[in-house]
This record gives C-alpha cells, structure tokens and sequence, in this order.
C-alpha cells in the first residue's frame, strides 16, 4: 500500500479533535448523530403516548448501538477485509436457517431465535455484511469492474436478497440489494448497463406481478394507488397517516399536541409511521429541520468517502451512507401515501433495537474508514 | 491476481467522484420529492386534512332531555322520573356475541324475547361503537353481580337512565297515557335528530297529545374519542332543554272519588267545570298500570290486558258509544220549548205507549201501565217516554238533528286526548250516509228517547250537560290547564259556541231537571237526601239488547252483561252551576239508583269543603 507521508502532515488541530482521531471517532458525525438520537427520543416520548419506559428502553438501545458503533470504529480496514468472507458466509448460513426453524408471524419468517441469544433478524447482520464483502471483493480489481469481477459480485448481493426475499421480506431484500447495488454504481458500472437493467426490470414487471408478488404485496400496492378502496381496512394506515402530516400544517399542532397520534387514529406511531407524529406536531418546518439533518449525515458520509485511503473504505462509505438515505426515502416516502407501506423504519427516529445496532455499526465502519483518511486538501 | 488488470488509482478516484457527484444529485433530487410532497400535504390540503383529523376526533354526541312533570291542578305529581338500570353491549367491542348473552344470562335473567330484540336491534343501522340495549330495569343486585364480572365482560356496559314514572299508576292511566320505547314505524317519522338521545315516546293519552310540549328539547355535548370510539373527555357541552311541566285540569280528590266509586264495575264518570271546559275527573274502569309500558311490556302481561273480557285498555270516556236513552231528555225537551210544540204545562195522556197514525206497532214506555197525564215537569222527572214519543213525533226529525248538533253530539268534543270517538247523532243526512237508508218516521220515535241510532261517549254526555248548566255555553273540554317551562303559558277556556236561546226556555228546563232530583217523585229523587245543595240532573238506562214486543223483561234471566247499561248526567249547585257530570255503569240497570249516586259522589268532592259543607265560592250569594 502506498501511503502519501507529505500529505499527513501534522495538524493544528485542537486536543479535543485529535483526542477524537485517537478514538478513531468522526467529531461532525458524532455530533450530527448524537443530536439525531435526542430528536428520536424527544418524537418517541409524544409517539409513544408520553411512555417514559418506552424512552428508557430506547435510550438504552442508542447507548449499546453507540458503544457497538465505537468498537466497530476500532477495527481496521485491513482486519475488516479479512472478516468480510468469513461474515458474508456467517449471514448466508443464517438466512438459510431461518429458512427451516426460522419464527416469524403472519406468514413471514424472519427471525431467529437461538438459544442464549436474543431474538434477532439474520438480515441485520447481512445489511453490514454484504457491503464489507463487495468491498473487499473490489478492494484489488481493477475498476471499472470487469464482467467477471461484475458476475462474482452480483453473486454476493443475489444470494443474500433471494434468501431474505423468499422469508418473504421484500421491503429488506430490496434495501439489501441496493446496498450492493450502489457499490457498484461507485464502483463505475457503465451507465449503459445500468440503464438496461432497469429497462429489464420494468419489462419484467408484469411477470413479477403475476408470479413473485405476495397478495398482500399487491394489495399493498393497490393500496397506494387508491387507499379510499378500503378506508377501514388496508387503507387506513396510510389515509390516517397523510390525515396526521396534513394536518400538521405549516407550524404543527405544538408538540405532545398532535391528536391522531395521541387519539390513536395512527397505527404503528411510535415505528414506522412515525414521521407522521413529528410531521403532525411540528409541521413542515419540523419536517425540512429533519431533512436538514439528514442532508447533513449523508454530506458527512459522502465526504468521508471521498476522502477515504483504500477503494474499500470508497466502496463501504458511500454504500452505508447512500443506503441510510434509501431508508429515508422510503420511509417518508411510503408514510406521506408515495411509495407501497413496506416495513421500513425511520433512521434514527423509529423505535427499534436491533435495527438500531446495524445502524449505528454501519457509522462504526464510517469512523473506522474516517480515522484512515488521507488529506486530499488542507 | 494474472488475470486482474493493474488498478489504475487515479481513474478509479475520478469514476468514484463523479458517481458520487450524480449521487448527491440524485440525493437531492429525491429529498425534493419528498419536500413537494410534504409541503403539497401540509400546505396545500391544510384545511382538507385540518377538517378530517377533527372528524376523526371529535363526536357530537345528542344529550336527552328530561321529560316534563306532570301535576293535577292542586299540585299531585302524577308523571315523574326515576332511575333506572339498563345493560347495554357495544358490538364492535365483543368477540362473540351469542357467547357473551350467554355469560350474562348467568348473571340475570335473558327472555329469549329480549336476546331476540337485542340481536335484531344490533343489525339495525346505528352509528358504529355505539351501546345496544339489551336489559332494562335491573335490580340493584343484578347490577352488583355485573359490576364485579365487569372486567371480563368487555363491551358490556351498566348504566342508569331516567325513565317515566306514573306513581298513582291506574288512577290516571286513561287521561296521562303512558310513554313507551320508540318503534321502527315511529322512528321513520320522527324529528331524528330531537329524539337522538331519546328512547321513549308519548303512546297514548296526554302523554301522546302533548308530546311536543312535553319532550323538551336535546343539548349537546361534544366528546373527544379515540380510534376505538372511547370517549376520553368533553369538550363542550350545551344543556338540554328540559320538556315543559304540565299543570292538568284534574283534580286529584275528584278524580279519586269517581275512581273509587266505580270501583270493580265497568263504567266512566267525566266531571266538567262548566264555566271553562276544564275537565275536573276522567275515569274509565276497569284500568291498568301504565308503569308497566315504560320499558317495554313483557308479551305475557300484554297478553293478559288484550285478551281481558273487560278491556281494561279501552278508554270508555271517550271511545266507548252508549245509546244515552234518557240522559237527552233534558236536550230534546229545550228543542220542544224553543220550537213552541208544548207549553210546559200543557198535559199529555200516557197510556204506556205511543203509536203513529196509521201503524199497529207501539213504543212502549219504560212503565207498562203508563204515567196518566203529564206536563212538561212530570215528564222529566219521572222520565215518561210517551212525552218525548210525542214531543219529537211534532218536531220531525230535521229540527231535532239540527237543535241537538248545538251540544255536540255526534261530534268528537276536541278533548286533548287521542282516539276520541264522534258517537252518531241520528239524522235523514247520516242514515242516508251510514247505511244507505231513508229515514222512518218510527226513527223518529226512537229518537225521542235517545235510543235507535243514537250513540254517545260519556264525554259527550258530560259536554251536553255543562252546555244545558250554563244555558248555551260551549267551551271545549281540554285536560291541560297550564304549562310551565321555557315557556309558561295558561290554557285559556276555548268557547266554541254559545248558544241562544230564551231563556225561559232554560228556566223551565232547569226546574225539570231539579224535580229529578228534588220532587219527590222525582226518578233521583234519592239523591237529594242529605244533600247541602240543590242540584239538576237526569237518569238514563240504555238497552244493551232489544226486548222484542210483548216479552217480558227479566234481569235475572239475562246474563249479567246483557243488563240494562245505567246512566246519570247532573250539574250543580243548581243556582250557580259549576260542574257536570256524566257517569255509565254498564250493564248497572238503574241509572237513578247506581249512576245516580256515583255522580253525586263526584259533585260532592268537588263542591263540598271539608267540614262537608258547600265551599263559599260556590254559593250564590246574590240571590
């Protein structure tokens, strides 16, 4: 590896700052999460109905996915490419035991339930897994891939989605899938591959209506196009939810104040739905601040990227921050009536444990990625 | 790797940049998206949305009225509220219905009846989350148990309502009616929106008349609810309108008196105050406990009133038609004397019966051997029919229909109260009408004595009566004399017609009448023993069959209700008239000696103070 020793020179950085580069920690991240995970909880307490066990529990799951985020900050790039096979085959081998005595409700199985541990989604594991593999897999090709370099890594990324797929999760394969699928994006795929795939994708649509869509998939679907066809039924959630943002207005109805949460007209306020509290009570301004910050993290990530060593840190920033984004957009996007309800959580605001963990982990690898940078300017 | 290409770290560095570049644009252009949506939702369908999320909220929920009180003129509640408990369930709140009747039949008693309405009521259009009554009138035991099982009965509520009350029962349950549940046929005619709240509705009598007045009007109150329908608080509430309080005519002594005095018979007694209309008594007998509808009447008991021989829920004051035989003397009599067809001293021969020219048949008088000669005095006091055979056989039939229209016979009064019937006046217009007949001059005849055609309620006999007291004044018999409330208003006496004429006519009149009572051979003549005040009145008998010529009537031989029906009308003080009365014992036989009594009975509660003397307002001291 060739390092660049004119370019490190010593900064004048202050003792907090490099006290934070000793801790392999990212200050603007830190601060930028940090401020998220207050918001989440000050949202959740009024989502929650004023639970202050609720914020307890998730004030708890912030510390451990922020201590899980510092110990994965720790790992070294270099150790990190050595687990990434080892983690990658770890979370296949799980996927394919939850298909056997994998526990779930309502048809679906997605958990895993093992003695001495807590029940958990082997999907989690490979939200972190897959990127550090693709990663690795890239870290000595030559870029852009070639076709066989291409064919390995949709290896690695189909594998993992068919397995979460067929639980059946959609919504997470899809988010699976796109995490690979943006490491690949960065990693130069021609643009003209691209374009055919989605050109592909869409032609196939009606097959994959008719033969891999669940009916409560469609419905879903059909949900989104007209929610009125069913007010008390599929369409509730979502005409309660766009009721919720709606009448938030401009300003908001002030905080604690929001009445379709509080009254208990929005379901799953406190998880998925609950930008619709936030959006209820503080308004399209409370809802442009979010996205601000948002904005912010996703800036912070890119930046970090563009400023890592190794095309592996290149390739895993901009995965986890581009895939953080994705969440975003989907949560939002399905909550305000634009995109299908799939179960996807509001990061860093939806009540959540172990999704939280992954989350915070994937900061981790941003950190650990940050801590390894180059000065490409002063 | 041989098979690798050498990375080229600048190309690479230069692809990632610019793909991250188009990223961070495709980033943004993404969080646009989300922007315009956000803001298309919270600014442009604001007030859309606003609107939806208070519907969503907020429930306007109708808070009933209490009913208006009910009070005799001196002041007896006869209508009033008490609680009551009732069990109702919120279908959308129960898992199984059939299994949870079930597990409260453990705890009080279900009629099938009952689970069958309740079961058809929950299919019935309402507003969803909201209660369906299933049980009324539990005891506070039956309460208890509920209450203790309450947290496993989920959609189960206890609650108390206030419901009519009738606490002198059978004493007024022909005038006061009685409220009883809304039905379907009613619910579809009904103002929806006053009666929200409301479960029972005026059925019959007063209680039917004066609805409007009565029911008050529905306050509001709006409740904030979840998404489950609970109501968690009240925002706002606007207070019902309590129905107006009902000052009656009826007065609770004379009332009880004439109840009393018909006890165990089949009759009804009427007393009028003759200067207004006002009605004093209104008893109809045999009776029923009114109480026994409010909640909805049990099929058993329902059954027992129908299919009673003595119709106990048919109001004989003012449905039931009775031919008023001698009681339309008096009326006929004044029609004589205004038309000159008599001098009331000129004397007519009775041999015991009357025969028209040119016919065989004889119109017997009640005394087969006959009455001799009478003047007009005689004639009502002993009541002889040959007289009035004559008298209407000279007035022809026109003349009689349209002098006795003036009392209101074969007309309903106009009482406040529902399903009076209008009793036939015989005319050539009404058989010609009715039954497709010419008119007989033996009709005629018949007439004379009120009987043929002639059918009356005991109201109408009354009404008559306070017409002949007052010598012409008409006024309507009503039952409400003052209403209290929002608003507060006095029933003014409504003269529907005086009628002149001379008034030497009514002085003879009057002193026949007096001679019923106070000549010694006077047909009531019983009545005036003991009596502290002079009175005028008439005693009738009424035929429940016909006896055919020349058979002999035998009371004994006649099942009891195939008797002779007993009348009596009088009014008093006889110098200063107050009141008049009607009173029909069926199948009684003597109207002097049964009626007679009972109808005194009446006018004593009425006129007489408590040391039994007459009261001071009602003696004339003029003269």
């Amino acid at each position: 590896m060739v390092r660049d020793f004119s370019r490190q020179a010593p900064r004048g950085g202050s003792a907090s700052v490099s006290l934070a580069r000793r801790l392999h920690i990212d200050l603007p991240l830190l601060l930028l999460l940090l401020t998220m995970a207050g918001i989440g909880l000050f949202v959740l307490y009024s989502a929650s109905g004023q639970s202050i066990e609720t914020v307890k529990r998730q004030a708890t799951f912030f510390s451990i996915a922020f201590v899980a985020m510092f110990i994965v900050a720790q790992f070294k790039q270099e150790t990190l490419m050595r687990l990434a096979l080892p983690a990658w085959i770890f979370g296949v081998i799980l996927l394919v035991l939850v298909e056997f005595i994998g526990v779930g409700a309502k048809g679906a199985q997605r958990w895993l339930d093992l003695p001495g541990l807590p029940q958990f989604q082997p999907s989690e594991v490979m939200k972190l897994a897959l990127p550090i593999a693709l990663g690795t897999w890239l870290q000595n090709r030559h870029l852009p891939p070639s076709w066989k370099d291409l064919f390995v890594a949709a290896g690695i990324i189909l594998v993992p989605m068919l397995l979460i797929a067929s639980q059946p999760d959609l919504g997470t394969s899809i988010l699976i899938a796109a995490s690979g699928f943006i490491v690949l994006l960065v990693a130069g795929l021609s643009w003209r591959f691209v374009f055919s795939c989605i050109g592909l994708l869409m032609a196939a649509g009606p097959l994959f209506w008719i033969f891999v869509l669940h009916d409560y998939q469609k419905t879903r679907i059909l949900t989104l196009l007209d929610p009125e066809a069913d007010r008390y039924g599929a369409g509730w959630n979502i005409i309660q939810s766009k009721i919720a943002i709606g009448s938030g207005g401009i300003d908001g109805k002030g905080y604690l104040e929001g009445t379709q949460s509080h009254l208990s007209f929005l379901p799953e306020s406190h998880t998925d739905f609950i930008i619709a509290v936030l959006a209820e009570e503080w308004g399209l301004y409370g809802v442009l601040g979010l996205l601000t910050l948002y904005l912010l993290v996703i800036a912070r990530g890119l930046w970090i990227g563009l400023h890592a060593q190794e095309t592996f840190g290149r390739m895993v920033a901009a995965s986890v921050t581009l895939t953080f984004f994705v969440y975003v957009f989907v949560n939002m996007g399905m909550v305000s009536g634009i995109l299908p309800v799939v179960g996807v959580p509001l990061p860093l605001i939806s009540q959540g444990g172990t999704s939280l963990v992954t989350l915070l982990a994937g900061f981790g690898l941003l950190m650990s990625i940050s801590s390894e940078r180059k000065r490409l300017w002063y | 790797m041989a098979n690798t290409k050498i990375k080229d770290i600048e190309q690479e560095l230069r692809i990632y940049r610019s793909r991250v570049f188009v990223a961070a644009l495709f980033v943004l252009f993404l969080t646009g998206i989300l922007v315009v949506r956000y803001a298309y939702l919270q600014i442009d369908r604001y007030s859309e949305y606003r609107t939806e999320a208070e519907q969503n909220r907020i429930v306007t929920e109708p808070v009933a009225p209490s009913r208006g009180l009910v009070a005799t003129r001196d002041g007896t509640l006869i209508a009033k509220s008490r609680p009551s408990y009732l069990v109702s369930i919120i279908p959308e709140q129960v898992d199984d219905l059939e299994e949870t009747l079930d597990e409260l039949s453990q705890l009080f008693e279900v009629t099938e009846q009952q689970r069958a309405r309740f079961l058809r009521r929950t299919q019935q259009s309402r507003r969803p989350h909201s209660p369906v009554n299933l049980r009324y009138e539990l005891t506070e035991e039956e309460v208890a148990k509920v209450v203790v099982q309450q947290h496993r009965l989920v959609g189960v509520e206890v609650s108390a309502q206030s419901v009519r009350y009738y606490p002198y029962g059978e004493l007024f349950a022909h005038t006061l009616g009685y409220v009883g549940r809304i039905n379907e046929s009613e619910l579809q005619n009904l103002d929806s929106e006053r009666y929200a709240g409301t479960s029972a509705i005026g059925k019959t009598g007063i209680e039917k008349t004066w609805e409007e007045v009565l029911m008050g009007f529905p306050g509001q109150r709006q409740v904030e609810v979840n998404a489950r329908g609970r109501a968690l608080r009240t925002l706002n509430t606007e207070q019902p309108t309590t129905g107006g309080e009902l000052i009656l005519t009826l007065d609770m002594k004379v009332q009880e008196t004439a109840a009393a005095a018909l006890e165990g018979r089949r009759g009804s007694a009427v007393a009028i105050d003759v200067n207004s209309g006002e009605v004093l008594a209104l008893v109809s007998t045999p009776t029923f406990d009114p109480n026994l509808f409010v909640t909805g009447i049990s099929h058993a008991n329902y059954r027992a009133l129908i299919e009673d021989l003595d119709s106990p829920m048919f109001n004989r004051a003012i449905q039931a038609r009775y031919p008023p035989g001698s009681t339309v003397k008096p009326e006929i009599g004044l029609a004589a004397l205004h038309y000159n067809i008599i001098d009331p001293n000129t004397t007519i021969n009775d041999p015991g019966y009357f025969t028209l020219p040119n016919d065989e048949h004889r119109y017997r008088d009640w005394k087969r051997e006959g009455h001799g000669s009478m003047n007009f005095y005689q004639a009502m006091a002993q009541s002889c029919d040959t007289y009035y055979y004559e008298l209407a056989h000279e007035m022809g039939i026109d003349r009689y229909s349209e002098f006795l229209a003036h009392f209101g016979f074969g007309e309903r009064t106009g009482i406040d109260l529902p399903q009076e019937r209008s009793g036939i006046l015989p005319s050539r217009e009404w058989k010609r009408n009715a039954r497709n007949r010419a008119w007989y001059p033996g009709d005629t005849i018949n007439a004379g004595i009120g009987q043929g055609f002639f059918l009356a309620t005991p109201i109408q006999l009354a009404h008559a009566t306070s017409i002949v007291a007052t010598r012409g004044y008409r006024y309507r018999p009503h039952l409400v004399r003052e209403i209290h409330g929002s608003e507060n208003r006095i029933i003014e006496p409504e003269l529907i017609e005086y009628f002149e004429v001379d008034d030497n006519d009514w002085e003879v009149l009057h002193q026949s009448m007096k001679d019923v009572v106070h000549n010694i051979r006077g047909t009531a003549h019983l009545l005036s023993r003991n009596s502290v005040y002079e009175m005028a009145g008439k005693s009738g008998t009424a035929q429940v069959v016909g006896i055919a010529q020349g058979e002999k009537y035998d009371a004994d031989a006649l099942s009891e209700r195939l008797r002779d029906h007993a009348l009596f009308v009088s009014f008093a003080p006889y110098d200063n008239p107050q009141i008049a009365v009607a009173v029909i014992v069926e199948n009684g036989e003597g109207g002097s000696t049964v009626a007679g009594p009972i109808a005194k009975q009446i006018m004593d509660a009425w006129l007489l103070d408590e040391s039994g003397q007459l009261k001071q307002e009602y003696r004339n001291d003029g003269s």
